[in-house]
């Protein structure tokens, strides 16, 4: 699905070599400041490469047009925003903005359900704690419903209890459908447990992922 | 009515008494500001007059190519007022954005105005060109320099929820869609409110003079009510050009955040 070829982030990452496989669960694990992130907005092209190339379904990413790619290869941020409005709005704002049509209630108070947010849609989101605000991100993007998820610690504000939940579900969503996903996790008990791939990023700047890269298959 | 009372340069030397007065006032408050207020005063003073005697030559000797000039260094002026109040905060592709909806924005109106709202002729008529144009450009002026500062913030406070928006498959249109909205609300807020108060609160100014200078009340009114509406039209219209390319000049190629101006 993705191939790194040499590519470069200014001095933060420095992947020679990187397959993200189809229909596979890949976790990527590492220390704070090891260059997770950057490389899951790579991914979606909210940062390019400043070296080399990714490719993505045998297209160079940069001939892609980044707004229809952000369509396809949806990503949830590390720091929940939340928008103005409601828990219905802000529910909604994703497909709003991908200018699809919008969910019932119906489906909208299921999508709460799942990610076991137990609020009313006229709620305002401004209250929620910084955990609630996750799963309500959460719920966003998984109603878009796309082929491909980038998951930027979906579990880091919740219990554990909580945690194993979601990811749970997430998991059995992706699976279901057989989608692909790409999750960063700080644990990597969540992560033997869950994903088919797991590549870990090197302590510190990561100088390279091939040194560190661990892939084994279930 | 009697004819204009013409000013005697006695009569404008009375008028002198108020910088003395404001002059002791300041002595007294012990407030550092004699130099500047005589600096001031002789300006303005010079610089009526050099532009009194160049008006009257300039109404004399009627010529498209001057009247087209005092344009050009009326939105020259504008643009660079504009752009010297946020110097390090544009960049050059926003700067371009700013000349061009200033220039854009009330050349069709001045244009509109003078040719079809009050039909001069020859078109270039000095004497209706250059006052009715510098209305527009001033208020444009005013309108773009709000607009440009609310969207710098906006684009700075929000940063956060544009580059969400972004993420979440926007195109920049929609991710900036409602710091755009405010911005150009806020932008035409005080053209409105000064439509509100027109007659009651204030008498503006080009009527005032009008009717000073002799001319009857109901003509300066028409004049007034045409002119207002030509300066909401050049203010909405250079303010929403503004808007719709400067949005863009936040964005890059790869339709990513430009950051850099915003970092700081
Ligand atoms: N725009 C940027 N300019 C310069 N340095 C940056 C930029 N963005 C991130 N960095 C740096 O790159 C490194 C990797 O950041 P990244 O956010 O990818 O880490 P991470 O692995 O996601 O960490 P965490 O687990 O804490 O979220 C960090 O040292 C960070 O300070
Ligand atoms: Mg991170």
């Amino acid at each position: 699905m993705f191939k790194f070829v040499d590519v470069k982030y200014m001095d933060i990452l420095d992947v020679p070599s990187l397959f993200i496989e189809k229909g596979k669960i890949t976790t990527l694990v590492g220390a704070s400041g090891s260059g997770k992130t950057t490389l899951l907005r790579m991914l979606n092209k909210m940062l390019s490469p400043t070296q080399g190339k990714i490719m993505f379904k045998e297209t160079d990413l940069v001939d892609i047009n980044s707004v229809t790619h952000r369509r396809q290869v949806t990503m949830l941020s590390q720091n929940p925003v939340v928008f103005e409005g409601s828990i219905r709005d802000n529910l909604n704002i994703g497909l709003k903005f991908q200018e699809k049509s919008l969910l019932s209630d119906d489906a909208l108070l299921s999508m709460l359900e799942k990610v076991n947010l137990k609020k009313g849609l006229d709620t305002s989101p401004n209250a929620l704690s910084g955990g609630e605000k996750q799963r309500l991100a959460l719920g966003r993007v998984l109603l878009l419903n796309s082929e491909i998820y980038l998951l930027d610690e979906p579990s880091a504000a919740l219990d554990d209890e909580t945690e194993e939940t979601i990811i749970h579900r997430v998991t059995e969503y992706v699976r279901k459908d057989n989608k692909t996903l790409v999750m960063v996790t700080h644990s990597k008990a969540m992560a033997e447990k869950y994903s088919d791939t797991m590549i870990e990023i090197a302590e510190g700047r990561c100088q390279s992922i091939r040194g560190c890269k661990r892939e084994r298959s279930y | 009515m009697n004819g204009v009372i013409d000013l005697t340069v006695f009569q404008v030397g009375l008028a002198y008494i108020f910088v003395l007065m404001v002059l002791i006032i300041v002595r007294i408050l012990g407030i550092k500001r004699e130099k500047e207020l005589i600096i001031a005063s002789i300006r303005m003073t010079l610089q009526l007059i050099l532009v009194g005697y160049a008006l009257v030559y300039i109404f004399d000797n009627p010529n498209p190519m001057i009247t087209g000039l005092i344009i050009l260094v009326m939105e020259a002026f504008a643009v660079h007022t504009v752009l010297g109040k946020y110097k390090n905060k544009l960049s050059l592709p926003m700067k371009k954005v700013i000349a061009f909806s200033m220039s854009m924005g009330t050349l069709t109106c001045i244009v509109y105005f003078l040719l079809i709202v009050v039909r001069i002729s020859p078109w270039y008529e000095p004497q209706y060109f250059i006052p009715i144009a510098g209305m527009l450009i001033g208020n444009s002026m005013t309108g773009i320099s709000l607009g440009v500062k609310l969207l710098l913030d906006g684009m700075i406070s929000q940063r956060a929820l544009v580059e969400e928006a972004l993420i979440l498959g926007a195109t920049p249109q929609a991710a900036t869609r409602s710091i755009i909205r405010n911005t150009f609300d806020a932008a035409i807020l005080p053209t409105m409110n000064s439509m509100l108060g027109m007659g009651i609160v204030f008498l503006p100014g080009m009527m005032t003079g009008q009717i000073l200078s002799g001319t009857a009340p109901t003509t300066a009114i028409a004049y007034q009510i045409a002119i207002m509406l030509g300066i909401l039209g050049a203010v909405a219209l250079s303010v929403i050009i503004l808007l719709k390319l400067g949005y863009r000049t936040f964005f890059t190629q790869e339709v990513q955040l430009q950051t850099g101006l915003l970092d700081n």
